[in-house]
């Protein structure tokens, strides 16, 4: 019952998100960049569905362009990640030992910084910061929860019979990994993946919130940043810009529960 | 100490220390691991011949590598930090020093919040299972998960500083105890919903133990069974997970400081990132890295000088 009560509302979100991202530039009404400074901060009207915000552009195309932006870099950010985590996790977990000491400890250095800060910390030693600059930033400390999930994994399945069966037959180590290991490995990452994009997507908001994205492209976080300076006197491109960032997070993480319930039907949650 | 816990702590603080040293190494080495000149990379080919000159002296760039890696230690071993490289005669860590107080304070206040709120929360879902209470303590532990603190900042001026007048507006210049509360609430709000949870799942399990289910029978009220017997073995797990979240509490600290315009560690790594003050940069990064892992090593050491099975393990 809950299952079905969560399937819609999550996978519906994100189906949204996908096509706003995908064709959603071309649907926007305006070119977000165009300035028109005679009707700044206006109110929805027929002209402007969602208003406009500073110098007059339009808030619904921003979040349109804005869309793209945050699908390609939580692809982007999650895709790398989920690669080198994987990778990484699954080596550490299925050989142990120094390995095993080696990535955990690695990790164990990243988390040490808070993640934000660790990400600032590698934009500013960039002049112009571009999206390429801000995928890696991610990505440096997002491989990490896919290592962890892919090792912890990776350990329960180390000693199975038909692991030490591949081993026997002489397999070598990356063809055992690759075809025995990651099959079983694969739910959870593929479920933390899912509600992973949508940490991206609130990493990106907020460094662009903060004023380090990349400056170049119509961004949510940007505009909710711009939004937030008018607060008082024009609310509602905060509200607009906020409440997408807020939906699509949410989608995010609720496709991500609905999905590790499929996949798992000894779960209780 | 028995030789148990003494050889806990002593390997806890090993552990913490090397974190400590791969960390300063880690900081070290980005600067160093740049493609090119890092001084191009940082400051652009607009930059006045003077800023890259500063730049260079700053981070040591035209020593040998390991005469680089010494005077970064020894900067971070004298307490200095090194030097600003925007306002030379100043350390990096009077700089710091000169913020860090007002967001260790904000820091704590965000904690009072989540602790405030998700103690009684959970306990009561927890204690009363299926009731509109324990409906209550989901929804906002959903919620509180759900919205994003860049979000719940503009919205709580927007409700309690311009609707209903309560608490001051970022920018009035008051200080105290009222400006302090959106801010905190605006990062507490997260670990709040986390800890409800964890508050929730740890008190259900304290209280089907046979102990409970003893208190029960020897007649004591419900009220007293939960404070009394559960509420002091649910928290210890709770404190774990509490203690994990700190990175997104400081992290938390550096949003809402630009938002309520609070002066602190965050705005002035900020400051510092647009300055392109990369020694002032690295200084917040491994004051706040230290934090997070003396944090770490003293919820450890608590946890295993009060409940002796974690020594084991």
């Amino acid at each position: 019952m809950r299952r079905l009560k969560k399937l819609p509302i999550g996978v519906i979100i994100v189906g949204v998100f996908a096509v706003m991202a995908t064709v959603g530039p071309w649907l926007a009404p305006h070119d977000p960049a165009a300035i028109d400074l005679h009707h700044q901060y206006e109110l929805p009207s027929f002209a402007h569905f969602l208003g406009t915000a500073d110098n007059g552009v339009d808030i619904l195309s921003v979040l349109l362009y804005g869309a793209r932006l945050a699908g390609l870099v939580g692809l982007l950010v999650v895709g790398i990640s989920l690669f080198v985590g994987t990778t990484f996790g699954m080596v550490a977990g299925y050989r142990g030992g120094l390995s095993d000491h080696v990535v955990t400890g690695i990790a164990d250095m990243v988390q040490a910084f808070p993640a934000i800060l660790l990400n600032i910390a590698i934009l500013a030693l960039v002049a112009r910061p571009g999206i390429a600059h801000l995928v890696f930033a991610l990505a440096v400390n997002g491989w990490v929860l896919y290592a962890r999930v892919a090792r912890a994994q990776t350990f329960t399945v180390r000693e199975r019979e038909y692991i030490q069966a591949a081993r026997a037959l002489g397999m070598s180590e990356g063809r055992i990994l690759l075809r025995h290991v990651l099959p079983n490995v694969a739910g959870p990452l593929v479920v933390q993946a899912t509600s992973g994009i949508g940490a991206v997507i609130l990493a990106e908001s907020t460094l662009s919130f903060l004023g380090l994205g990349p400056g170049t492209n119509a961004s949510w976080g940007a505009l909710l940043d711009q939004g937030s300076a008018v607060l008082l006197r024009f609310p509602h491109v905060a509200l607009f810009a906020g409440s997408t960032i807020a939906t699509t997070v949410l989608g995010f993480n609720l496709a991500g529960d609905w999905l590790r319930d499929r996949l798992d039907p000894k779960a209780i949650r | 100490m028995s030789p148990g816990l003494l050889r806990y702590v002593a390997e806890r603080a090993a552990r913490a220390a090397l974190t400590v040293f791969g960390v300063v190494t880690l900081v070290f080495l980005l600067v160093r691991l740049v493609p090119g000149d890092p001084v191009d990379a940082i400051l652009g080919d607009q930059a006045s011949p003077e800023d890259r000159a500063d730049l260079r002296r700053a981070l040591h760039l035209d020593e040998s590598f390991g005469d680089q890696y010494v005077a970064f230690v020894g900067d971070i071993g004298n307490g200095s930090l090194g030097h600003s490289f925007r306002r030379r005669n100043v350390t990096v860590w009077s700089l710091i020093r000169e913020v860090l107080p007002a967001t260790v304070v904000l820091a704590l206040a965000a904690l009072l919040v989540a602790w405030a709120l998700a103690v009684p929360l959970g306990s009561l879902a927890a204690s009363r299972q299926g009731t509109r209470w324990d409906g209550a303590a989901s929804t906002f532990a959903m919620l509180g998960l759900a919205i994003p603190n860049i979000w719940l900042g503009p919205l709580l001026i927007l409700v309690f500083g311009v609707q209903l007048r309560w608490l001051p507006l970022p920018g009035d210049g008051e200080g105290g105890v009222a400006a302090l509360i959106l801010p905190a609430i605006t990062i507490g709000t997260a670990l709040a919903a986390i800890l409800t949870r964890q508050t929730r799942g740890s008190m259900i399990e304290v209280l089907s133990e046979q102990y409970i289910v003893a208190a029960r029978a020897r007649g004591l009220s419900p009220r007293s069974v939960v404070l009394k017997h559960a509420l002091r073995n649910a928290l210890l797990p709770v404190m774990t997970v509490g203690a994990a979240q700190l990175g997104a509490l400081l992290s938390g600290t550096v949003i809402a400081e630009k938002i309520f315009e609070r002066r602190g560690l965050g705005t002035l790594f900020l400051e510092a990132f647009f300055d392109r003050d990369i020694p002032v940069v690295q200084g917040c990064v491994l004051v706040i890295a230290a934090i997070y892992v003396t944090v770490n090593l003293a919820v450890d050491l608590f946890y295993g000088v009060v409940d002796p099975r974690v020594r084991l393990s």
